[in-house]
């Protein structure tokens, strides 16, 4: 990014000083202020989607999303209220109660963002009654495998196919409670022949819905990989 | 064609049709034509030649004049004569008495007048009067001369500033005054722009929208070009559901008719402005409606919103300044130039200027479409210009504001219909719909239908509105099936106020509104479901399927 004129603005009470068109989130990043983020990623254009990340911004009664909400000059950041913690916690309340998640029989377990966040925020119950509907499993490539019933919806892999890896193999269909992330045109991952089996789809995937079959967790998940990659692809 | 050959169109076309001294209107807009409006024009025409009055008796299609209830609806100007439930027999009967004789029939006559008159039409001032299917009806109603004035006396900035002085605001919901949006795309420095009509009305039970795009497509089309000269943008886009046929050929013929008379196109009016617009269908999603999620659908992607900043006025369509605009909206452009951002002004209340059309259902005795200015009570809208309800039942509650409006109750009534207002009371003004429920409707069951709306149309995109609004539903169903338990009540509260605060769009933060303001309003019956395992209105402990809407 070209440089362009300093933005002063205070986080959490703390002066920052940032660039114009830089986004709360990397100016808190540099500053060395932790925001929780699940379907944000180094490297990958900002979703939205999760809502971890949203802030409070003195004198205005709405939430902002850090990842996408770019800095202006002056404005006050609170990025750790009760009121964040609470909205925090039932986000990841209800991500696991949307799919049947059960971490003791998940090939993430241990390596899994969802549970790490989970565990940061002490969500030992769930309140609100959990869906057991059972989602496709598809088996049918060489390697990798895509579990719908572990599937959070960040488009994370959407993201790293088109952006990254430049194919747009994978992208969701339906809408809503149905949504649902696709090969090609909603075909089986074997009969793709666009998908250049690169795994990086595996690698960015925050939970066990994308996997490399037969290959350790530690190794797939390993997200010093995957951010080796976008660091050198640019963003 | 030059500005005067308009002018001297409209002269015309004014000398012709006043040769008439009746002119008969038959409704033919989707309310309607299901009643066989078609049949009933080639029985006026025949009617009319079978007396001989062809010559002072002119029979026209329009569109709706708004009292959609006791269609098949016709309209016999001069006096504004409005007939209900017209056959074919009725017919002749009419030609014979009101247009040979000059008696009106009275037993056939729509007989609420209380219905027309607390209602202010502008935005309709032509609906239900012209011929939606000619151009030349347009122009002779006054049509296109606020675009000729545009293009000749003013600059793109003095539109604006006069839209700025009548205090317009989006009529699409959200309220945001208009000539200040029109403002931020004006000052962008791009030498591509486009501006957007925004035509996706998908909400249950309303229809202003596409009443108007079936009565008055011309009315939209000249707020369009007026938009895109007072912001420089030489494209446009008009976004209509697909599943408005109707409003969808109409605007298509409009279209080709303003082409053709180079209201559009290349060196308009040879003023030297260049505006072309675009038909764009929508494939039926309810979230194409938001602002950001018309522009993916019209890039041909899914409808999904996306977070703002930025905003589209900085980069809309392809990453170019755009302009999105309510339909409504644009039909309030060409008044306010012919007569004044200053008259506008004067209409309504200080902080909502001009009108507001409502699409008034449920139980309501005149059901219809209805166009009053800012500021009236609920009221006078439901018991005056509605006529009360239906069957001299009690009244319960009402929902402004579409499948995401709050349900307010009859304490609210004398609420002031404006933005602030609204949301104040927990309400908002939405696409304009108005349902009135009596005390047979349970209120669990009334939010239970609306919050399921929104489930079916909530883009998933982000988590709150995806999941959050969907274990709403599940709760309220718990509830309604006599399984609820009393810390439900404080799980939907904290979960509306999560979904309202944390989601993405526009569906997200107002669809808890018919929960929250049930919760707010009707808290008693939610108890009275939980604890006495008892519904105050008889209809739950079944499986919840009694609102449902057949399409």
């Amino acid at each position: 990014m070209s440089v362009s004129s300093p933005v002063k603005i205070k986080i959490d009470g703390v002066e920052v000083t940032t660039y114009e068109g830089d986004t709360i989130l990397s100016a808190a990043k540099r500053a060395g202020i932790y925001i929780p983020t699940l379907c944000y990623l180094d490297g990958l254009s900002s979703y939205g989607g999760c809502r971890l990340c949203i802030v409070e911004v003195k004198g205005s009664p709405k939430l902002f999303p850090s990842c996408t909400t770019p800095v202006s000059n002056g404005i006050e950041i609170i990025t750790n209220s009760e009121k964040l913690r609470k909205f925090r916690k039932l986000t990841l309340e209800l991500i696991l109660s949307e799919k049947p998640h059960i971490c003791s029989i998940c090939v993430a377990n241990g390596h899994c963002e969802l549970q790490d966040l989970a565990k940061e925020f002490g969500v030992d119950h769930l309140r609100i009654e959990r869906e057991w509907t059972a989602h496709k499993i598809d088996l049918t490539h060489d390697f990798l495998v895509i579990d719908h019933n572990r599937c959070i919806l960040c488009a994370r892999c959407i993201r790293a196919c088109d952006e990254i890896e430049g194919v747009h193999v994978l992208d969701m269909k339906m809408r809503g409670k149905d949504s649902q992330v696709i090969i090609d045109m909603d075909e089986d991952w074997a009969s793709s022949r666009s998908c250049t089996s690169c795994r990086k789809c595996a690698m960015v995937c925050p939970v066990g819905a994308i996997y490399v079959r037969d290959k350790p967790f530690s190794e797939i998940k390993d997200k010093e990989i995957a951010k080796f990659i976008l660091s050198r692809r640019g963003s | 064609m030059k500005p005067e050959d308009i002018l001297r169109t409209a002269r015309e076309e004014a000398e012709k049709q006043g040769f008439y001294k009746y002119r008969i209107n038959i409704c033919c807009s989707s309310g309607c034509l299901p009643f066989g409006a078609l049949n009933l024009l080639k029985a006026f025409e025949n009617a009319v030649k079978e007396f001989g009055v062809e010559s002072e008796c002119k029979v026209a299609r329009t569109g709706c004049p708004g009292t959609c209830s006791v269609g098949p609806v016709v309209l016999v100007e001069p006096g504004g004569y409005i007939y209900q439930n017209v056959t074919p027999e009725k017919a002749r009967e009419i030609v014979k008495s009101h247009i040979v004789a000059g008696i009106p029939v009275k037993e056939y006559l729509y007989a609420n007048e209380a219905f027309f008159k607390k209602q202010l039409r502008l935005v309709l001032r032509n609906a239900g009067k012209i011929n939606p299917m000619r151009i030349e009806d347009y122009i002779a109603a006054g049509g296109y001369q606020a675009l000729i004035k545009c293009l000749t006396k003013m600059t793109p900035k003095e539109v604006i500033d006069e839209v700025i002085a009548s205090g317009l605001r989006g009529r699409g919901g959200a309220g945001f005054p208009t000539g200040q949006k029109w403002n931020f795309v004006a000052r962008e420095k791009n030498a591509l722009k486009y501006v957007v009509a925004n035509l996706d009305e998908g909400d249950p039970g309303v229809f202003a929208n596409r009443t108007l795009a079936e009565a008055d497509p011309h009315s939209i089309i000249e707020g369009t070009i007026i938009s895109a000269y007072a912001v420089g943008a030489e494209y446009g886009y008009i976004y209509v559901r697909a599943e408005y046929p109707l409003a969808v050929n109409t605007l298509r013929e409009a279209l080709k008719q303003a082409k053709a008379m180079n209201l559009i196109g290349k060196n308009i009016l040879e003023s030297g402005f260049n505006f072309n617009i675009e038909l764009r269908l929508g494939a039926g999603a309810f979230i194409a409606g938001e602002e950001t999620g018309i522009l993916a659908s019209i890039e041909g992607r899914r409808a999904t919103p996306r977070p703002r900043p930025p905003y589209p006025a900085t980069s809309g369509l392809w990453g170019k300044p755009t302009l999105i605009n309510n339909v409504e909206t644009l039909a309030n452009v060409p008044l306010i130039i012919l007569n004044g951002g200053d008259w506008f002004a004067k209409i309504g209340t200080p902080k909502c200027a001009g009108t507001k059309c409502f699409s008034l259902t449920g139980k309501v005795n005149n059901p219809g479409l209805i166009e009053v200015p800012m500021g009236i009570t609920l009221r006078e809208v439901i018991f005056e210009i509605g006529g009360g309800i239906l069957g001299g039942r009690k009244f319960k509650a009402l929902l402004v504001g579409g499948p995401s409006g709050g349900c307010l109750p009859e304490s609210m009534l004398d609420l002031p219909i404006d933005y602030e207002s609204l949301t104040k009371a927990g309400a908002i003004m939405g696409s304009g719909g108005i349902v009135v429920i009596d005390d047979t409707a349970c209120m669990v069951d009334t939010a239970w239908f609306f919050t399921d709306f929104c489930v079916d149309e909530s883009c998933g995109r982000c988590v709150p509105c995806r999941v959050g609004l969907l274990k709403i539903r599940n709760i309220l169903e718990r509830i309604m099936k006599g399984e609820g338990k009393m810390d439900d009540i404080d799980l939907l509260e904290e979960l509306g106020v999560y979904v309202r605060d944390a989601s993405l769009c526009g569906l997200g933060q107002t669809a808890p509104n018919p929960t929250l303001t049930t919760l707010r309003y009707f808290r008693d019956e939610y108890v009275a479901h939980i604890s006495e395992k008892r519904c105050p209105a008889g209809k739950c402990f079944k499986e919840p399927a009694s609102m449902e809407v057949k399409e």
